[in-house]
């Protein structure tokens, strides 16, 4: 079903759903949103499935024609929405009617956001995910970005009245342009001195400008292995945090290759990685060791948190009224 | 290799199980057999593995299984494989290849660095069955083993900006070949028609790890009537299970 036609397709913006597994043992990158955490309360707020495709916003927002009438909801980088130029809420849900334009203000933090719309979108769904893999041309929309005149889809979805809400303040993230992130030690934290490794817990790094979905490369102290940088090229997952030869950290993100053969000095937790991808270059980051517990139950408290920010979001109500030939746009929601 | 395998966690989802810190097929088989059998059983909460050289990455949802009960599992599967292992017969690809001209611009140069003729880096290249020991980096590109040092030829200089997908190269004592179209510093001897990458096919990634390569010389008629018969559907790739005695190179 058509929804979207895209009259500014925006900086960097694709079809992502939570990524393609099953496949790294052929080379093929998990992709996938990068914050997950906005990835999924969109679709809460829409009462989605959890793995429903959504657009991945970078930095300047897309400009859509909406084709039909249905329910969007915009989470992440604080990026507001704005209906026929009238402004709705970030971390909220809402319709969208044929004819309507939806557009997105200038980025005033964070850098990806994520725009839902009831049903999920559609991309080419190749080897079970319709996530977006620009560098090897599949998923999404022919493995691209999107392009101005492109025709978005989505799937069909039960035309019930939905109840448009929006996530309570006190739940909605704030990013900044220093974040402190959880690490695990290892796999091969023994190719560093103690020293050294305090070095990289003390320290904050910056984002270099050589970063993008595959991964960010790291300036700032520099990591002396013990011997050697070079292990045999073994697995990688997003959030390993590999030390080539220059000492500059490098963290891996969710379109990176696969294998790799630098030393992995410590490892971001899943949870977290949601926090770096709401960095820009330029902004720093810092690493925090934590045990495996600690981490597992991180993963735990994540869940019930989606859950609580799910059933204690506020219904807000819009309506449109007609006063001597003019409209207005309302919307009301509960104190 | 290591007389006990090591178990180290990577991150808050992943395992690595390390078989020792070498490249030979021994390590490899115990990676890939222990791969195999958790594949086949599949079970629930371990999400996704990647095989390497002498590891085996496992992917798992701890909010499914938990790290201990993880460690327990696969530490009991690796007792078994011994007992599995028949049950996975490696394979052989055989990969049609027009070697030199525009398909290889590189082989005059892989020949005259090695002081053989053309015919000569031809007949060394096709000779072995080589193993793909992992495939990885990105969209299945195969890390191949058992490349004679005879041909041994270092990386351009500059790398190319592009070189097609299919092409059959040379870095240092390894060879592979380029899933994707990309930029390269690998000399190129040759092309393969066969789509190492296609989305369209049940298999879209033919290699896996394990299993092995045997480069079969073809002319550019034989090239171009494959790449048309692959266009139409109709080619069949030959395969055939791998024998030891096979084994040359």
């Amino acid at each position: 079903m058509e929804c979207f036609k895209v009259l500014e397709p925006g900086l960097f913006t694709t079809i992502q759903d939570l990524g393609r597994f099953g496949y790294e043992s052929q080379g093929v990158p998990t992709s996938g949103a990068m914050d997950e955490f906005a990835f999924r309360i969109a679709n809460r707020l829409l009462e989605n499935e959890e793995n429903d495709a959504c657009l991945e916003i970078t930095l300047v927002g897309p400009t859509l024609e909406a084709l039909t009438d249905t329910f969007v909801a915009v989470t992440g980088a604080e990026m507001q929405p704005m209906v026929n130029g009238i402004p709705r809420p970030m971390w909220s849900s809402f319709p969208v009617r044929k004819g309507d334009i939806l557009s997105f203000s200038p980025i005033k933090s964070g850098l990806r956001s994520y725009l839902a719309v009831k049903g999920g979108f559609k991309g080419d769904y190749v080897m079970g995910s319709v996530s977006t893999y620009t560098r090897g041309k599949l998923g999404g929309i022919k493995g691209r970005r999107l392009e101005k005149g492109d025709i978005l889809e989505k799937n069909p979805s039960p035309q019930v009245l939905l109840q448009t809400r929006k996530v309570r303040e006190e739940y909605i993230p704030s990013y900044s342009s220093e974040e402190e992130v959880r690490v695990i030690l290892g796999p091969q934290d023994d190719y560093f001195e103690e020293e050294t490794i305090k070095v990289f817990l003390s320290s904050s790094y910056v984002i270099s400008k050589d970063s993008d979905r595959m991964g960010y490369r790291l300036e700032g102290p520099f990591l002396k292995a013990k011997e050697r940088y070079d292990i045999i090229s073994d697995g990688l997952l997003p959030g390993a945090v590999q030390v080539p030869a220059n000492g500059q950290p490098i963290v891996i993100l969710k379109d990176a290759q696969t294998t790799g053969g630098y030393t992995k000095i410590a490892t971001v937790i899943s949870p977290d990685l949601s926090k770096i991808a709401q960095l820009k270059p330029g902004d720093r980051i810092r690493f925090r060791v934590i045990t495996l517990e600690e981490a597992h139950r991180a993963l735990e408290e994540i869940e019930k948190l989606i859950e609580k920010i799910k059933t204690s979001a506020k219904e807000i109500k819009y309506f449109t009224v007609r006063v001597d030939e003019e409209t207005f746009d309302v919307s009301v929601e509960p104190f | 290799m290591y007389e006990k395998p090591r178990i180290l966690p990577f991150g808050d989802k992943g395992i690595v199980v390390e078989f020792g810190n070498e490249i030979t097929v021994e390590c490899n088989e115990k990676v890939v057999n222990l791969y195999r059998i958790l594949k086949k059983e599949s079970r629930q909460g371990i999400i996704s593995m990647i095989p390497t050289y002498r590891s085996l990455l496992v992917k798992y949802n701890p909010l499914q299984i938990s790290y201990n009960e993880l460690i327990k599992y696969v530490s009991e599967k690796m007792d078994k494989e011994v007992e599995i292992k028949e049950e996975f017969k490696p394979q052989v690809y055989e990969i049609p290849v027009v070697y030199g001209g525009e398909f290889g611009p590189d082989l005059e140069f892989v020949a005259k660095h090695n002081n053989l003729s053309i015919e000569e880096v031809i007949a060394i290249h096709s000779a072995p069955l080589y193993r793909i020991y992992m495939v990885g980096f990105t969209m299945g590109f195969a890390y191949l083993g058992g490349m004679s040092e005879k041909i041994a030829t270092p990386r351009l200089e500059t790398p190319r900006t592009e070189i097609k997908a299919g092409s059959v190269g040379i870095a240092g004592n390894q060879t592979g070949i380029y899933p994707l179209s990309s930029p390269g510093g690998w000399r190129i001897i040759g092309k393969t028609p066969v789509r190492l990458y296609d989305q369209e096919r049940e298999k879209p990634i033919l290699f896996e790890a394990g299993n092995y390569i045997k480069f079969i010389p073809v002319s550019e008629e034989e090239y171009y009537k494959i790449e048309k018969e692959i266009q139409e559907g109709k080619y069949q790739l030959r395969i055939y299970e791998y024998l030891n005695h096979n084994l040359s190179g």
